[in-house]
């Protein structure tokens, strides 16, 4: 690279500490809910703003599209098929987090849709018309460092403790690039197949919003650093499976703005600046999704590449990966694209996958009735909380069925005008990449999930298991690591996506968490496979490696010396498998049960197992079964 | 002839000495010899026989070396002449008050025996540009949307130049963010030219150039955008440099067009000039685009002048810019232009005309850059920000009422107009025919500057077409204004570094108005310009470019 960059900028941190601003005072000693409506006093850096009319602006339409619903007449047009009601929460696949099932765990089971509704929309969709579906997704990258300044940034700090004269966007400041951003952009865009730009540069988006303290994001317009790539994903069984591959148009780098608190009467609004400046990468897709799944994977594809880079937690609740989804609907056939919509707010991949699901419908609704021309170019808001509703299954239904409608409603209008006025950002260089600069990121970049599922696939392992183990890094590196050690690919699949797994959920911890390591469960899995524990010994010894961590052999040993001292004699643990002390046992039994030796030669072989089991019992369910088996059927059938 | 022009000074001696009270265009007639057996005056003046000025840098060092002045005497000196002068210019913003305080932490560090680690800049009084930023004063950039702000810290430039000992006097006043060319859009006061107090002292550095002039401090920053340093300069007599763009770090500097900014240096010699860009040059790893260009010593290369050559700039190819002699051109800016280019030709320069084609589209190309820009450099001040306690910020229920209502009360006229024409330009639509195009124009001007300086050491020009304008004079006609930018603008458009000296005067006020040479160099070739700057004004015969307001002055000249 030419560029050089620098990441740390302590000095200036010193200077606003020391500096015993009061307004710095301030933001760390006075409670949000002490602060007042032009209060100039301490209104500073918190800034205080009149909302109420602004948010009835901006939420007109919702509370207009309200009533809407609640009215018959929307009951009326529900049986035409355009209410659309959720009730996939059950088909969630098991690509999503950890969080997010908890969600969806919270949504009830009351939720309920006449089947045959949904089953005549989608086919209507199916035959006559075809979404086109777009997704940008903004990624906020886990540098230690702010994009153009050296503020640390961490979720959930106290508002505006993570902020600089730079990200402040005060008088003089000026940005200085963070050369991870670089890095970051770079993996990702060949994670995802992109061309590079050897040169891009930066630019200016200007519109005026109280969380952007300079009055423009510093942004990549016409020259971003990385154009057409693709990703690839395997769909989930649930959703019938298949491989897609989606394009990617464009990623470019841009800084996060800060957060606007309203207050609770909606009478001001308060400013966090701690996330303005944040570095966030911009993915574009191509438009080749044509359904709420596949949307939803490629957005959950995406989280695991992020992830599997390390150049974000792609964590959605936090905002750390956000979509914004773009849907038009065509009759099928149609070569152009219908009017595009724009979907906002959508915090987990269940949204984006029910969002979408929605608008589509909402959509072909509006071209069926002939009133696509109702259908503008705007950006909506997936209205997650839903509401509650109640009616009637026909005039003379006695049974109320609750719904919970979820809807997308008009966020802002014409779309189409806003003009950003961007123009080349005049205080940062060009960003120049070498072919060798580019050639040693790529080096570095690890396995990616779409080359591990195919590995694990031709492993053997099922499309199931393939899915599961992938999904997350951590889980994919232990279950490398443990058949690294030479462990059963299939039992060790079996043990984490078993046990370990609901172990995990129990104790709502993740997999680097836990003190059983990889080549304990290789051990293990080793040691029952040779036979010398039992399957449900195994699996003791398995809970006590989660919880205490240790070692099998160590925990075998262990527990021999406890049982020795309660019972004096045998191992309880360690199977037996000296052939000479079963064939004794043998022999003995044999002896003991001279009755049921003569039924066996006799004829009555199934007797076989009843010896089986006097052995095993004098053996206290030590002697090796296979072992045990062997010498009894040799014992037995012995001329005598 | 040219024997008498070389009369033997050599910056090594400095003579400290008494001005005569002679009116300024009068060289002074008194000889060297009898003037440096004087004993050593209260205050350092710095000023050569003949008219010619010597360093007050030096001078400073060398007294408070020598122990002949205190720090503190010097700065009370200058801050008395400040209390005189300042009720008729309106130089400052705001004038610090711990400036004695500064001054008395050096006299310690000197009679603790620290004198050799005095910086090089110890006990200069320093003139600050109020948009530049200052941790302990006020930093409104002359605009009332920014009143009593203070940030929380010193621009880079500052803070290298306190490093070095020096004290920052006070912020100068300016034209709103620096856009104009007269000092009168000051959202504070309007700033009197100290040659005559009817006129303006130029713009938009106005304030830095007739604190300077007027000897209420020894240098100032200015900053230069279209010609901001240098415009001021050659309407109040004193010198200014526009360093190369990335040469000294903006940060800090309220930003007007960032591709466009500099921060540049007035003093009363070009040596002053020179030693103080050196103090404040240099990577700045908080402005990505400030150059890591090695700083030459300047210092040195002062020393290492020899005054006594006869020919000192022989061989040396300068290029006439043939458009900056058009029409629009006053004939007494022409005539001393022609006066300068012979005392030139006479330290052995070879003069060509040389034609700049894509000149004339220097300014409105310019225009547009710097208008773009501002649109968005300013987009900041929206009365919601932080800046919006210490300045203008309406009550309103409403967000696009409160934006209107801050950004309506806090900016000027001529601010308003340049944001919407910045704005226009920028607009869908508009972009490829405005903003595109300029740019285009500056790539050709960068080219053509690059020819000219192929061939040529040096170009030359008038620093402006006109001398000090009359107050009110273009108020009301910004077309006029605009205009008057032409010499410098293109200076802007291609990063290069110039210098204006005063070079001579035309008919106007009590005794004259200055007329200033404009000198441009290849890009980091600051050495080279400093080095023919000060060789021109050491040898520059008949002219003493101090104003009557100071001349009069018993504190500057005693008899």
């Amino acid at each position: 690279m030419r560029r050089t960059v620098t990441a740390v900028v302590p000095a200036l941190l010193g200077y606003f500490i020391l500096s015993g601003l009061n307004c710095c005072r301030h933001l760390c000693l006075v409670p949000i809910a002490s602060l007042k409506l032009f209060n100039s006093a301490t209104g500073v850096w918190w800034r205080v703003i009149d909302f109420v009319n602004m948010a009835s602006t901006l939420f007109r339409n919702v509370i207009q599209a309200q009533p809407l619903f609640l009215n018959s007449s929307a009951l009326l047009r529900r049986k035409n098929g355009v209410l659309y009601c959720t009730m996939k929460s059950t088909s969630h696949s098991h690509t999503q987090t950890a969080t997010e099932e908890k969600q969806q765990q919270k949504s009830p089971q009351k939720i309920k849709v006449p089947p045959q509704k949904q089953m005549k929309e989608v086919s209507k969709i199916g035959a006559d018309y075809e979404a086109v579906i777009g997704i940008e997704t903004h990624v906020q990258l886990s540098t230690l460092t702010k994009a153009f300044c050296s503020c640390p940034y961490s979720y959930g700090a106290q508002p505006n403790t993570c902020i600089c004269p730079v990200c402040m966007g005060l008088p003089g400041a000026l940005p200085v690039l963070n050369s991870k951003v670089i890095e970051c952009a770079v993996k990702l865009a060949l994670a995802l197949n992109c061309r590079l730009s050897f040169s891009s540069k930066f630019d200016r988006k200007q519109y005026f919003y109280p969380d952007l303290p300079k009055g423009y994001q510093i942004s990549q317009f016409d020259i971003p650093i990385a154009t057409g790539g693709s990703i690839d994903l395997d769909l989930p069984l649930e959703f019938g499976g298949g491989h897609r591959r989606f394009g990617i148009t464009r990623i470019h780098m841009e800084e996060d703005a800060g957060k606007l608190m309203h207050s609770g009467n909606g009478s001001y609004s308060q400013v966090d600046l701690n996330r303005a400046g944040v570095p966030l990468l911009e993915i574009v897709s191509e438009p080749d999704m044509r359904t709420g799944i596949e949307a939803s994977e490629y957005a959950a594809e995406l989280q695991r590449v992020v992830r599997y880079l390390g150049v974000s937690n792609g964590n959605m609740q936090e905002g750390s990966l956000r979509c914004d989804v773009n849907v038009s609907v065509r009759p099928i056939g149609q070569a152009e694209f219908g009017t595009k919509v724009e979907i906002k707010n959508l915090n987990s991949f269940s949204a984006i996958n029910r969002a979408i699901d929605f608008e589509i419908s909402r959509q072909v609704n509006l071209h069926s009735q002939g009133q696509q021309d109702s259908i503008v170019q705007e950006t909506r808001l997936w209205e997650e909380e839903g509401k509650w509703m109640v009616f009637f299954e026909n005039t003379t239904a006695t049974d109320p069925i609750p719904f919970l409608v979820q809807k997308t409603v008009t966020m802002r209008k014409k779309e189409g005008l806003a003009d950003y006025r961007y123009f080349p950002e005049p205080d940062l260089p060009e960003v120049v990449l070498t072919k060798a600069y580019m050639d040693s990121v790529g080096k570095s970049l690890p396995e990616l999930p779409e080359a591990k599922r195919r590995r694990y696939e031709e492993m053997g392992l099922s499309m199931q298991d393939v899915l599961f183990l992938a999904n997350d890094i951590a889980v994919a590196d232990f279950f490398d690591a443990t058949i690294q050690k030479g462990a059963d690919v299939k039992l060790a699949a079996n043990w984490i996506m078993g046990d370990i797994a609901a172990y995990l959920k129990n104790e709502k911890l993740s997999i680097i968490d836990i003190k059983l390591v990889p080549h304990e469960l290789a051990e293990l899995i080793a040691s029952i496979k040779s036979g010398t524990i039992s399957g449900k010994i195994g699996k003791e010894i398995l809970f006590e490696l989660l919880a205490k961590g240790g070692t099998v052999k160590g925990l075998i040993e262990e527990k021999d010396l406890v049982q020795a001292s309660y019972c004096f004699s045998r191992s309880f643990l360690h199977r037996i498998t000296d052939l000479g002390d079963i064939e004794k046992m043998v022999d003995k039994v044999i002896a003991e049960n001279p009755k049921q030796l003569e039924q066996y030669r006799s004829g009555k072989t199934k007797l076989q197992g009843y010896f089986a089991g006097q052995v095993m019992k004098a053996s206290k369910g030590k002697a090796n079964p296979g072992i045990l088996n062997k010498v009894l059927v040799e014992k037995l059938n012995a001329k005598v | 002839m040219l024997s008498t022009l070389h009369s033997p000074r050599s910056l090594s001696r400095f003579p400290l000495h008494l001005t005569s009270s002679v009116k300024p265009r009068a060289a002074s007639a008194s000889s060297a010899s009898s003037l440096s057996d004087y004993p050593p005056p209260p205050l350092p003046v710095a000023q050569s026989p003949g008219g010619a000025p010597a360093s007050q840098i030096l001078t400073i060092r060398r007294s408070l070396l020598s122990g002949s002045v205190t720090a503190t005497q010097l700065a009370e000196s200058y801050l008395s002449r400040l209390r005189l002068t300042e009720p008729q210019l309106n130089s400052f913003i705001h004038v610090s008050d711990s400036v004695l305080k500064s001054a008395q932490e050096i006299d310690d560090k000197i009679a603790k025996g620290g004198g050799e680690a005095l910086g090089p800049l110890a006990g200069v009084m320093v003139g600050v540009k109020d948009n530049i930023c200052t941790a302990d004063m006020p930093s409104t950039g002359g605009s009332r949307i920014l009143e009593n702000y203070r940030p929380p810290f010193d621009a880079t430039a500052v803070k290298r130049l306190k490093e070095k000992g020096g004290i920052v006097v006070g912020k100068t006043n300016l034209d709103e963010f620096g856009m104009g060319s007269t000092t009168e859009g000051s959202g504070f006061q309007v700033t009197a030219n100290p040659w005559d107090l009817g006129r303006v002292p130029g713009g938009s550095s106005g304030g830095s150039a007739s604190a300077v002039s007027a000897r209420q401090c020894v240098v100032s920053l200015g900053s230069d955008t279209g010609g901001s340093v240098r415009q001021p300069a050659s309407f109040c007599g004193v010198v200014g440099l526009k360093p190369t763009y990335g040469r000294v770090s903006r940060f800090g500097l309220m930003a007007y067009a960032s591709s466009l900014d500099v921060i540049g240096c007035l003093g009363t010699s070009v040596a002053d000039v020179g030693i103080f860009l050196n103090a404040i040059s240099g990577h700045d790893k908080f402005d990505a685009t400030s150059s890591k260009q090695e700083v030459p010593d300047f210092e040195s290369l002062f020393a290492s002048i020899n005054l006594l050559e006869s020919k000192p700039l022989s061989g040396l190819k300068v290029g006439l810019i043939r458009e900056t002699l058009d029409d629009g051109v006053d004939s007494g800016v022409k005539s001393a232009i022609n006066a300068a280019v012979l005392h030139m030709q006479e330290l052995g320069c070879i003069v060509n005309e040389v034609s700049l084609p894509s000149f004339s589209l220097g300014l409105p190309a310019y225009y547009i850059l710097a208008s773009s820009e501002s649109s968005s450099n300013l987009s900041r001040y929206d009365g919601v920000s932080l800046m919006s306690r210490y300045g203008k910020q309406t009550v309103s229920d409403e967000l696009n009422a409160l934006y209107a209502g801050s950004r309506a009360s806090g900016f000027g006229p001529e601010v308003k107009m340049r944001i919407l024409m910045g704005t226009y330009a920028l607009s869908a639509g508009y972009y490829d025919a405005y903003y595109k195009r300029a740019q285009q124009v500056r790539t050709l001007i960068r080219e053509s500057f690059k020819t000219a300086l192929d061939t040529n050491d040096i170009l030359i020009s008038p620093a402006a077409p006109s001398v000090a304008y009359k107050m009110g004079e273009k108020k009301n006609d910004p077309l006029s204004m605009y205009a008057g930018d032409i010499m410098t603008v293109n200076v802007n458009l291609a990063g290069l570094p110039a210098l204006v000296v005063p070079c001579g005067f035309v008919e106007g006020g009590s005794s004259g108005l200055p007329v200033g040479l404009q000198m441009i160099g290849a890009a980091f070739h600051e050495e080279k310009l400093l080095k023919i700057g000060h060789l021109f004004e050491q040898t520059l015969q008949g002219c003493r470019f101090v104003p009557p307001l100071v001349a009069d002055d018993p504190t500057w000249s005693r008899t």
